[in-house]
């Protein structure tokens, strides 16, 4: 089946391609919109967006592989990333990002078997205040311990299972 | 003597503590809110550009570039139409002071590009916010729409013939794209690599247009310097670099967080008044004082002042003011491999020395670290570093650079302890 955006999508589009005075400059916050619509950027949605906004495909390509959260391949429905950084691993990132790999079973760039989870050690998230950060899809969650970092990943695993584990909604209300 | 304020929480630039937000537009017109606006649109914009310099306002960004300065480069005889774009992008680690205006207080930004870009005459504001701030570009919007329905946004700007639109741009997760001209870059859909200059972004910036790029703190100076007077704000710093200032502290310390100050604050005040103290009373090993790329500095330089002028004269840098601190017992070299990770991980891969060399630097610390350094890398590492050093377009080679030789050149003891020993003395590896 062909890729398309839904209604709502489709309004948020309209919102974007009317800020700015050519198509191009949509480009990003669109890819954002096709990432969360289509759970990630495969070659059809790049083609997808790339038609949507009278861009060659080539364009469309190269701004996408040159943004780390703009997804070329799938994630876990829980995107788990955690702060590597410098403030981060002082105040013990190392020691949460191993807890999570042992509880999840999975190394970073990796996803669970069921899909749940994905792990990512990731560059400074602008928290160092409240380190050690890390971020789930879309949510901060700061000053971590391994306690919090458990009862975060039960109360993951208990949720509703909603749609899409989208990153970045980038502006698009 | 700069005076100490008595709660470093909360200030004229903090005017939110930990926990409190100023999010609904009758709270921030209930605390003087668009008074300063108000102001500047009866002021022609000449005069407004006059009263920013005289505010001595140094941009917030981390290159304490005059504010008034870089406006004034703005041609006098184009046509074309002239944009504000905000540098919402923080991503330099250690930094985490424009999340609190996203987050917390964005009236006091959104009224800050308001005056700006009268000031200027850009009629389309940009907010570039690093993408990873989902919910803070939430509320920036929200606060953007409230500014519409009371018409402080819109055609007409509080009544005035001033019309003004203020968008939220999402970045996608690229550090380079806080450097200015790949900012713009990457508003315009491309991949963001920054460009060659001349022309400066203020004569040919946005789609060709002359653009001014301005920090989010900065565009809180200005209206702070606009509602209090160019006098009044240069009093709450110093004479060269006026205003309060966000100071940021992170690392090895008791109470982390933001603190607001008079430029000129000492390492010592802010790490041991303001953050209690360090973790288990530790001795000092290292200060980084203002984001990852400024040279680290160790406990001889406690009572430096911390502005743009001191900062350099101590060897190092005041940058965002975000200061790391690490305690005896951590490996230098640990928290080296870190940083050389990052900005090798985020070179945009455009100018050979800095593609090539962050990599070569990242691999010759991580071997170092793992025990596997060989004699003389200490050296190689100043080799590499120093040709990164001023032979790339932008400063984020620069910016890799100075960590390196900063702390290879601090401790150096340590990099050839791990190389004699082949392990790391710290057992950090």
């Amino acid at each position: 089946m062909a890729l398309a955006f839904s209604p709502d999508t489709e309004r948020a589009f309209d919102r974007i391609v009317r800020r700015y005075p050519n198509l191009r400059a949509a480009l990003i916050p669109t890819l954002f919109l096709a990432d969360r619509e289509f759970g990630y950027l495969s070659r059809e949605a790049m083609e997808y967006v790339a038609r949507r906004l009278e861009l060659p495909p080539s364009w469309v390509l190269n701004t996408a592989t040159f943004y780390t959260m703009l997804r070329k391949r799938p994630t876990g429905r829980n995107h788990i990333q955690v702060c590597v950084n410098v403030a981060c691993y002082l105040r013990g990132a190392d020691q949460l990002g191993d807890h999570l790999k042992k509880q999840l079973g999975i190394g970073f760039g990796e996803v669970t078997a069921d899909g749940l989870f994905s792990l990512e050690g990731v560059q400074c998230l602008a928290a160092c205040g409240t380190a050690p950060a890390m971020q789930v899809n879309d949510v901060y969650h700061e000053d971590m311990t391994i306690q919090k970092v458990d009862a975060l990943i039960e109360s993951l695993r208990l949720a509703p299972q909603t749609s899409g584990a989208a990153t970045g909604q980038g502006g698009a209300r | 003597m700069i005076a100490i304020p008595a709660n470093p929480g909360r200030g004229h630039l903090l005017r939110c503590g930990p926990g409190e937000s100023i999010l609904d537009i009758s709270k921030h017109q209930a605390i003087g809110g668009f008074l300063a606006l108000r102001k500047a649109l009866s002021m022609q914009p000449a005069a407004l550009i006059d009263e920013v310099k005289k505010a001595s306002i140094r941009g917030r960004g981390g290159a304490g570039f005059p504010a008034g300065t870089k406006w004034s480069f703005l041609p006098k005889d184009n046509l074309k139409p002239r944009y504000l774009v905000i540098n919402a992008d923080e991503g330099e680690p250690g930094t985490f002071k424009d999340r609190y205006f996203l987050a917390q207080d964005p009236f006091a930004l959104l009224e800050g590009i308001a005056i700006s870009a009268f000031a200027i005459g850009a009629h389309t504001a940009f907010i570039y916010v690093r993408g990873e701030f989902v919910s803070e570009m939430r509320v920036l919007e929200e606060a953007i729409e409230q500014m519409r329905r009371a018409g402080a946004l819109g055609r007409s700007v509080l009544g005035s013939t001033f019309a003004l639109e203020i968008y939220v741009h999402p970045g996608a997760g690229a550090y380079v794209c806080g450097e200015e001209s790949a900012l713009l870059e990457s508003i315009e859909g491309k991949p963001g690599r920054p460009r060659n200059r001349p022309p400066f972004p203020a004569v040919a910036g946005l789609w060709g247009c002359p653009t001014i790029i301005n920090n989010v703190e900065t565009m809180a100076c200005v209206r702070l310097a606009l509602q209090h007077g160019a006098e009044a704000f240069l009093a709450m710093g110093l004479p060269r670099d006026g205003g309060p200032k966000i100071y940021g502290l992170s690392g090895h310390v008791k109470r982390p967080g933001l603190f607001e100050a008079p430029l000129g604050l000492t390492l010592r005040t802010l790490i041991y008044d303001f953050g209690g103290g360090t973790l288990d009373d530790r001795p000092i090993k290292g200060i980084i004082p203002g984001g990852s790329s400024t040279p680290v500095l160790g406990p001889e330089a406690l009572d430096t002042p911390m502005d743009f002028d001191s900062m350099k004269a101590a060897g190092s840098m005041l940058g965002t003011a975000a200061t790391t601190v690490f305690t005896e017992g951590t490996c230098p070299v640990a928290v080296l491999v870190r940083i050389a990770r990052f900005y090798a991980h985020e070179s945009c891969g455009q100018c050979t020395p800095c593609r090539e060399g962050t990599g070569w630097l990242e691999r010759l610390v991580e071997s170092i670290e793992h025990g596997t350094g060989r004699p003389g890398d200490a050296d190689l590492l100043l080799s590499a570093a120093n040709q990164i050093l001023g032979n790339t377009i932008c400063a984020l080679g620069d910016a890799a650079a100075l960590p390196v030789i900063s702390f290879v050149n601090r401790f150096r003891d340590d990099f050839e302890a791990h190389i004699t020993g082949q392990r790391c003395p710290y057992g950090a590896a």
